[in-house]
């Protein structure tokens, strides 16, 4: 059945059903998990950026009190390519015993060249970080004749423009607790973004079959695409389980979380691009080269958004000692985001065209973006924006704007609805509740579709063997578990009918849920739920169905807008005001949903002012691997807000967690533009480029 | 206890020694027979009345209104004792509202009240909370119900994961606490010592104004 015309829940403003534990302290997450006999486990990770293990001696650790197991992850002669990597964990009574053992280690290492940066990998006496070289040239990818299509143009613009590296910085840490039960079978509690894909790996790797292994996620303290994959801490947990016989914890230290599992990729993109003098694009060529680290791979979308006849796109991914790169919300859309609406504004002036108009123009007539941008003109106050560069006080003001695009069509999903005589409802899905709201999702779904009360559901969802459902990437979930919850819903309410029709002289057929209870259509009156369900009798209504596709659609829009002001003599960057507007099809849950967008704007202010992962050059050593260098966004940089979340249940339901990050600090960095005169063309935008820009050292109009 | 205890000449007492009073930090070069890295704290060897704490000893701490043995060694933290901790009949604290997120004063995860401050647990010694009341996120909720400042955290969704929440429902309880009725520059300034990587701040402020309007109507 279609999404309902009209909707009780869907679309409505639902307080978390997990809100009461997550404000009261006793909401258990991995990293809380105690269980009788538990040990902890810590890590020895390398200390270099790129360094071969030339002695391990590991007996003093073994011998250390209350340690009960060691996993050597790395040998004599090992190569480690990054500050972070794994060499070997200590399991032992308490933890600060496991940190005296992993002190009481031996090792040595000789300290190898390394590339901190792109630059150093693309040198041409570059040490070699990888057998097949520090470079892989992506094939130039090409649309119409972009010679012509930049020469026709009646202005040009060109620049560089950079993102540093960032990190996931989870305020949970990545790892877990695992326990071997009676009988060889494995418990694992995970901070993970995918029960079931955990539950896979693990299997997997400890060669079992997966009902063998139960992966727990009740609540999780962060991920943003840093634990979708990657498993090493709960296998070396499962492994120093085996050897003690005793449940083991393994959470990251801080330190090691932001050096080996937050890695986002950098980008470093040079941008032309051509538009006639109407203001039509005729021509875009990009060239980047960024880095994932050790191993990653991935670039930009070029030409972001905007329709351009011609376009030329060339990537190059490097590799160096950074880290190694894990997928962060929206890869790659934000840099790409930076790269084109930069590059956007910098042509509109050139051409003398107001930069709302400019991107009007050059996008599908007709499409949500255009009457976006009229809207979020409007809500900022945009008449007020001052021509650039016009300013010469100390504080200058600007007004930016920037477009988001992202897909967020759901996953594959089930979900297992019991409705049992005593009219309670359950639900059962392995999914896992991220920070997104996804028990709450699932409840709206089932009371709009039983006619009950959200919080008439219990909704269970974190455990692996819970009917398959995905992991939470793309901003997938919602489109995959909201489908899913009505289909199992609908497949029982109709068993339910059937069970009670014939009582009630009826045709199932004939019945229908209304809100409370179950009557004839079209009848004023009928049983309350309460009743309807007595009818069942000892036998629970238990069925499991996959998701219906047809209440899913993929495609969402935004735009964003920004009013900052910059201290020209500190160079620090203030934001007045945000406005996003943001569409995701048919709404759910209001209130979560536009926590969503609050919380992606925020990590933009993040990586357009803050947020960087900082090197040493020489040794790649990571100087930040902190919360107090590593900046993230905190209540004093928050400005005013205005989310504005459109509604369009015509669509179907689709995920929004990623795209409102993505066009932030673009629109954040043409308010800076535009209050300054001069572009800063790397974020983050910290007060010394500000002053360098300012200063006419690297900044360009 | 997997090995005994070694004993060392002479040395300077370690991060693991707690000193008590200045004579005894101005004699403590001179100071004899401690144990080093093999020191193992399964159980309690010192008294709270020594002089110098090494090893493991009971640590009586009053955690919202309850007093809760704990053995700790002197370098354990409040926070690591309220959520690692285990009496001394083996019986877990499990006090684990309060979050590990940096262990060192920077994200305000692991707030709590101490003597009615707050204060992050990491940063405090569990020896230097002895005699001192601790609230916890867990004694919040009165008899099982929610506080004003927690109701309107559900209300106006001031969570996402809620890791840092814990954190934040106790900044803004210690600012409400001493002013309810602040600006919005001012409950910005008071949750400035609090990280929240989901980006809740926004909802976090208008559920700290609600709860300020609602304590001013005479709430509890
Ligand atoms: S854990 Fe104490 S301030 Fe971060
Ligand atoms: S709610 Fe996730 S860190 Fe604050």
């Amino acid at each position: 059945m279609p999404w309902p015309t009209e909707r009780r829940h869907l679309g409505q403003a639902t307080p978390r059903l997990d809100g009461a534990a997550k404000v009261s302290g006793s909401a258990k997450y991995a990293y809380d998990v105690n269980l009788p006999g538990l040990l902890y486990a810590v890590v020895l990770y390398s200390p270099h950026g790129r360094a071969r293990i030339t002695k391990l001696n590991t007996d003093p650790a073994r011998r250390s009190p209350g340690v009960r197991a060691l996993a050597a992850r790395r040998q004599v002669g090992s190569e480690l390519r990054y500050h972070g990597e794994y060499i070997a964990a200590v399991a032992a009574d308490t933890e600060a015993q496991a940190r005296d053992a992993i002190r009481a280690i031996q090792i040595e290492y000789e300290v190898l060249p390394s590339c901190a940066t792109e630059e150093a990998a693309l040198a041409a006496d570059a040490p070699k970080l990888l057998n097949e070289g520090n470079v892989s040239r992506g094939e130039p990818r090409s649309r119409g004749d972009v010679d012509s299509g930049l020469r026709a143009g009646a202005a040009t613009y060109e620049n560089t423009f950079r993102c540093a590296v960032m990190t996931h910085a989870c305020l949970e840490t990545h790892g877990g607790v695992v326990q071997y039960e009676d009988g060889g079978k494995v418990t694992v509690w995970s901070s993970t973004q995918a029960v079931a894909g955990v539950r896979n790996d693990l299997a997997r790797s400890l060669q079992k079959s997966p009902a063998d292994v139960e992966v727990i996620c009740e609540y999780m303290g962060g991920g943003f695409g840093g634990k979708l994959g990657g498993t090493m801490e709960e296998s070396t947990a499962a492994e120093l389980a085996r050897q003690a016989g005793r449940p083991v914890k393994l959470l990251l230290d801080r330190e090691q979380d932001q050096t080996f599992a937050g890695c986002c990729r950098s980008i470093v993109a040079t941008v032309k691009l051509a538009a006639d003098a109407n203001g039509r694009l005729t021509g875009a060529d990009c060239s980047s080269y960024g880095t994932g680290g050790i191993g990653g791979r991935g670039g930009i979308s070029f030409p972001y958004i905007y329709n351009v006849g011609a376009s030329r796109h060339q990537h190059t991914d490097v590799f160096t000692n950074q880290g190694n790169m894990r997928a962060l919300r929206a890869p790659g859309s934000p840099k790409s985001s930076w790269v084109m609406e930069s590059a956007m504004d910098g042509l509109a002036e050139k051409l003398g065209i107001d930069p709302v108009l400019f991107r009007q123009r050059n996008l599908p007539q007709g499409s949500y973006w255009v009457r976006q941008l009229s809207e979020g003109a409007q809500r900022i106050g945009w008449d007020q924006r001052p021509k650039t560069g016009s300013q010469t006080g100390r504080y200058r003001t600007g007004y930016g704007c920037a477009l988001a695009q992202w897909g967020g069509g759901g996953h594959d999903s089930n979900a297992r609805v019991a409705i049992h005589h005593d009219g309670k409802v359950e639900i059962w899905c392995a999914t896992q509740d991220i920070g997104t709201g996804s028990r709450t999702v699932m409840a709206v779904v089932a009371a709009e579709t039983l006619g009950l009360n959200p919080t008439d559901i219990t909704v269970y969802v974190g455990r692996g063997s819970y009917p398959p459902s995905g992991g939470s990437g793309g901003s997938t979930t919602i489109g995959g578990i909201a489908p899913a919850a009505r289909a199992a819903s609908e497949a029982a309410l109709a068993k339910l009918f059937e069970r009670i029709a014939p009582g009630l002289g009826a045709a199932p057929g004939d019945l229908e849920a209304y809100p409370g209870g179950i009557r004839r259509k079209g009848q004023t009156g009928g049983l309350s739920w309460q009743e309807a369900c007595g009818r069942l009798g000892p036998e629970t209504i238990d069925v499991t169905a996959a998701k219906d596709r047809s209440l899913g659609g993929s495609g969402v829009n935004g735009a964003q807008f920004a009013k900052a002001t910059v201290d020209t003599e500190t160079g620090v960057i203030k934001l007045d005001r945000i406005v996003a507007i943001q569409d995701c099809g048919l709404v759910v849950n209001r209130l979560t949903c536009e926590s969503q967008i609050f919380g992606a704007v925020t990590m933009g202010i993040g990586l357009a002012l803050f947020e960087q992962r900082i090197l040493d050059p020489t040794s790649a050593r990571m100087l930040n691997p902190n919360l107090e260098f590593y900046k993230l966004a905190g209540a004093s940089d928050i400005p005013p807000i205005e989310v504005l979340l459109e509604d369009h249940p015509e669509r179907g339901v689709i995920g929004v967690g990623e795209p409102p990050y993505i066009p932030t600090a673009a629109a954040i960095g043409n308010a800076v533009a535009n209050a300054l005169g001069v572009r800063v063309t790397d974020i983050p935008l910290t007060p010394a480029k500000v002053l360098a820009a300012l200063a006419g050292k690297g900044g360009s109009a | 206890m997997d090995s005994p205890e070694t004993t060392q000449p002479t040395r300077t007492p370690s991060r693991r020694d707690f000193l008590r009073g200045a004579a005894v930090t101005a004699a403590a070069g001179g100071l004899v027979g401690c144990a080093d890295a093999q020191t193992a704290p399964a159980a309690a060897t010192a008294k709270l009345t020594d002089k110098v704490i090494r090893g493991a000893v009971v640590a009586p701490l009053q955690v919202n209104g309850q007093t809760i043995e704990v053995v700790v060694e002197p370098r354990t933290t409040l926070l690591d004792a309220l959520r690692d901790g285990e009496t001394p009949a083996g019986q877990d604290v499990d006090h684990t509202g309060a979050k590990r997120v940096c262990d060192r004063g920077t994200c305000g995860a692991c707030s709590v009240l101490l003597d009615g401050k707050l204060v992050y647990a990491c940063s405090v010694l569990a020896l230097d909370a002895v005699g001192k009341p601790i609230r916890t996120v867990e004694g919040l909720a009165a008899g099982g119900k929610l506080s004003v400042v927690q109701e309107e955290f559900v209300k106006h969704d001031g969570l996402m994961c809620g890791f840092c929440t814990p954190g934040f429902v106790m900044a803004a309880t210690a600012l409400l606490e001493q002013n309810n009725n602040p600006t919005r520059a001012q409950i910005q300034g008071a949750l400035d010592g609090n990280l929240c990587r989901c980006g809740t701040y926004h909802r976090v402020f208008e559920a700290v104004d609600a709860a300020a309007e609602r304590l001013r109507k005479g709430a509890r």
